[in-house]
């Protein structure tokens, strides 16, 4: 069993956790992910790691209330345990000195975003951060993100905090302004990593994408993760998670990830229920 | 055979009646009653050189342990196997003994062989239902630390001779469940995977330490292995690797690899939806694409998860499949249909992109092929379009990545597979040996038990010469 050391409610139905998996940070690196399983009925889902320390022997993850599973985990306190995680799992982010480098989070993809901006920026880069979400009371790590980028936009749907709008709208701003960007990393939403790669692809800047494709043992072992990258069947969960945004078929991906909509509904829905029957 | 003993019939496996158990996921052979069992190795001649031996991959002392049930010592027939074979419950159940040590039996000649797997079953299971299972005698502690990663088959057979010559020995597991193949991908219905668990306990009371959610060459090195301690260190990794068909729309929703589909339904329990939370979509015809053990495996799992029509849809005849007999009967009982000599070429979707058609080829047989089965060819212009809403990809498995990519020093095979000596199990880094699905490429439960068997051999040897 894995405990629970930290809880954080950071957000509505999003949550911060602290757990510890004492094998996990060893050979941890940004860009990778853990599976977690939370009892003995449930399914093993992939959730990427926000920080690993190695010292305690305990790794950060946020965790967003969108299926049972989630729900599940939300409704769990510190001191309580879940049945497994294991990791660290894909290839970790290829983190180089490049120049100047746009690192985009959408959503609880600022949590996979967030590591990675720190990794580019230690790496001496100019690091431009834009984060995308739905409204103010929705934005999370904003202080982190800005420790560690040079410049920082936080953009809102309905404008209630930063500016009104979505990332790919800043990301236009950039490039109207004519600023130089060298790489992108775009990490959130399928419909947002597939919104800023049409974008860059048009202005021939790489972007570099996280696939949250459906996994069960993220181990190469079942293939349920399979992607389309320039026209071939790629696993996320061994040959990524990351890729060139340029060559993902998102609209695959976006299809793929709706395989189990009525079983999550139905799943889902009946736990609420039990859950408002207590 | 002469005179006085006519030979009497083997007896036959009783079962689970086609129409309950397609409702259910219990095993399906039920397995022989203690008469049944007195009665069929009472047929044993007892040949004073037996062929039978010869034809098993660990060399099980067959007509020793059948003389054992004659005289109704049946917990002795259990250990006297587990001598040389740790997992008599389930190669009993697995084994291709038809190909094996049955195909040896001279009683064939001229009837039907001894049922030596249902024997070494029924032996299996008595001793666990009756009898404290005795953890075997286990030497003076060596202290010397063998690592096993993967707790399938080979990697159990390692864990068990090695803790018996005295070794520490942990297993690390990369799934939350240990017993790889046996629990992952064998169904409930063939392998219940409550014997599995009974087989892991036993090794724990001799010892061995167990430590799942460990993925070597992600959550540990091998190097970290040896920095921490470890002598020798075994890889039975499995294949782990699907293979698929590389046609046009393979990637549509509701095509699965057999391993995804197995998983789901094995180890997730996704038969159990919404009692346990993984999910399985299955359609109203399923087609299985393959003609193995693990196709029949699929195919007998879809019947029960109530789809209206399950086809096998193979490239070569019957008589090429690699499936056992008996698992290809089962099906076929169970209403799957068979669809030979055909090729699916393409796959397409409906406007959500769940698969709704096969594009198949009508193929012929040619000329041997490397495997000795004739080579299946497609006939021009026969393609024609076949319906089907949920479909298994069960050809077969490719090396898995994880731990070659990040080992480089261990060499692989042409194949992707580790290049490990086949007697010995050696690798090309010290102290690294390697069996199984890993090294062979994808065969049976006790082909890699055998594998294991041969390295926990050699791993001794090692530590105890210091000689690689």
């Amino acid at each position: 069993m894995y405990k629970i050391l930290k809880k954080e409610k950071i957000g509505p139905n999003l949550n911060k956790f602290v757990i510890e998996a004492p094998l996990v940070p060893k050979n941890y690196q940004p860009g990778q992910f853990v599976v977690i399983k939370v009892d003995e009925v449930g399914e093993r889902i992939p959730i990427t790691i926000a920080e690993a320390d190695k010292d305690k022997g305990t790794i950060t993850i946020f965790v967003q209330e969108v299926g049972k599973t989630t729900y599940k985990l939300g409704a769990l306190k510190e001191g309580d345990a879940i049945s497994d995680v294991v990791g660290p799992l894909g290839h970790p982010a290829k983190v180089d000195k490049v120049g100047t480098v746009v690192t985009i989070g959408g959503g609880v993809g600022s949590a996979i975003i967030y590591p990675e901006t720190k990794a580019f920026k230690e790496a001496g880069n100019y690091v431009i951060s834009i984060m995308g979400f739905r409204n103010k009371e929705n934005v999370i790590l904003e202080e982190e993100m800005r420790k560690h980028s040079d410049e920082l936009y936080i953009m809102t749907d309905d404008g209630s905090y930063g500016k009104k709008g979505f990332t790919t709208d800043e990301l236009q701003e950039l490039e109207n302004a004519g600023r130089k960007m060298d790489l992108v990393i775009a990490i959130g939403p399928a419909i947002m990593m597939k919104k800023v790669s049409e974008m860059t692809k048009q202005y021939n800047v790489k972007t570099i994408v996280s696939l949250n494709s459906t996994m069960m043992d993220a181990t190469g072992m079942c293939g349920g993760c399979r992607v389309e990258v320039g026209g071939e069947t790629k696993f996320a969960c061994v040959d990524g998670p990351e890729f060139d945004g340029h060559k993902v078929n998102f609209d695959l991906l976006i299809k793929r990830l709706s395989t189990y909509e009525k079983q999550e509904k139905q799943a889902l829905d009946s736990y609420k229920g039990c859950k408002l029957e207590e | 055979m002469s005179g006085k003993k006519q030979m009497a019939p083997r007896e036959p496996m009783p079962k689970q009646k086609v129409k309950e158990r397609i409702k259910n996921f219990n095993e399906v052979a039920l397995g022989y009653t203690e008469e049944q069992a007195r009665r069929e190795a009472g047929r044993c001649i007892q040949c004073p050189k037996p062929l039978c031996v010869k034809g098993c991959p660990v060399d099980i002392n067959i007509p020793e342990f059948i003389k054992l049930i004659v005289e109704g010592k049946y917990n002795e027939a259990a250990r006297k196997i587990k001598e040389d074979d740790v997992l008599p419950c389930m190669t009993g159940r697995v084994c291709p003994q038809e190909d094996q040590c049955e195909a040896q039996c001279v009683l064939g000649l001229k009837g039907s062989p001894i049922a030596i797997g249902r024997l070494e079953r029924f032996v299996a299971d008595y001793e666990a239902e009756n009898a404290e299972i005795e953890a075997p005698p286990v030497q003076a502690k060596k202290n010397k630390k063998v690592a096993v990663v993967g707790s399938g088959p080979a990697g159990l057979t390692v864990a068990a001779d090695c803790a018996r010559m005295g070794y520490d020995v942990k297993i690390f597991e990369a799934l939350h469940k240990p017993g790889g193949v046996l629990v992952y991908g064998i169904p409930e219905f063939r392998l219940p995977k409550a014997i599995v668990g009974r087989e892991v306990e036993a090794l724990k009371k001799m010892g061995v330490e167990l430590e799942c959610n460990v993925i070597v060459g992600r959550t540990i090195t091998i190097e970290q292995l040896f920095e921490e301690g470890f002598d020798a260190i075994f890889l039975g990794l499995g294949a782990g690797l699907p293979r698929f068909l590389g046609a046009e729309g393979e990637n549509l929703l509701g095509i699965y690899s057999a391993n995804e589909f197995l998983t789901r339904i094995n180890l997730m329990k996704a038969y159990k939806f919404p009692e346990y939370d993984t999910p399985i979509s299955i359609g109203k015809k399923v087609a299985v694409v393959g003609g193995g053990n693990v196709a029949m495996d699929s195919a007998r799992s879809a019947v029960r998860l109530g789809a209206q029509e399950v086809h096998i849809i193979y490239r070569r005849s019957r008589q090429e499949m690699p499936a056992r007999d008996e698992e290809i009967e089962n099906a076929v009982e169970e209403g799957v249909i068979l669809d030979l000599l055909v090729n699916p070429i393409e796959f397409t979707g409906d406007e959500n992109g769940w698969v709704k058609k096969i594009k198949m080829i009508k193929m012929e047989l040619g000329k041997e092929d490397d495997s000795g089965r004739r080579r299946p060819v497609p006939i021009p212009g026969s393609e024609f379009i076949y319906n089907a809403d949920t479909v298994v990809i069960a050809i077969g498995q490719n090396a898995n990545p994880i731990l070659l990519d990040a080992t480089p020093q261990i060499k692989k095979n042409k194949w992707g597979y580790i290049d490990a000596e086949a007697r010995n199990g050696k690798t090309s880094m010290k102290g690294v040996f390697a069996g199984g699905d890993i090294v062979t490429g994808e065969a049976t439960v006790i082909a890699a038990m055998g594998t294991g068997r041969n390295s926990a051999r050699a791993i001794d040897e090692y530590l105890k010469s210091g000689k690689w």
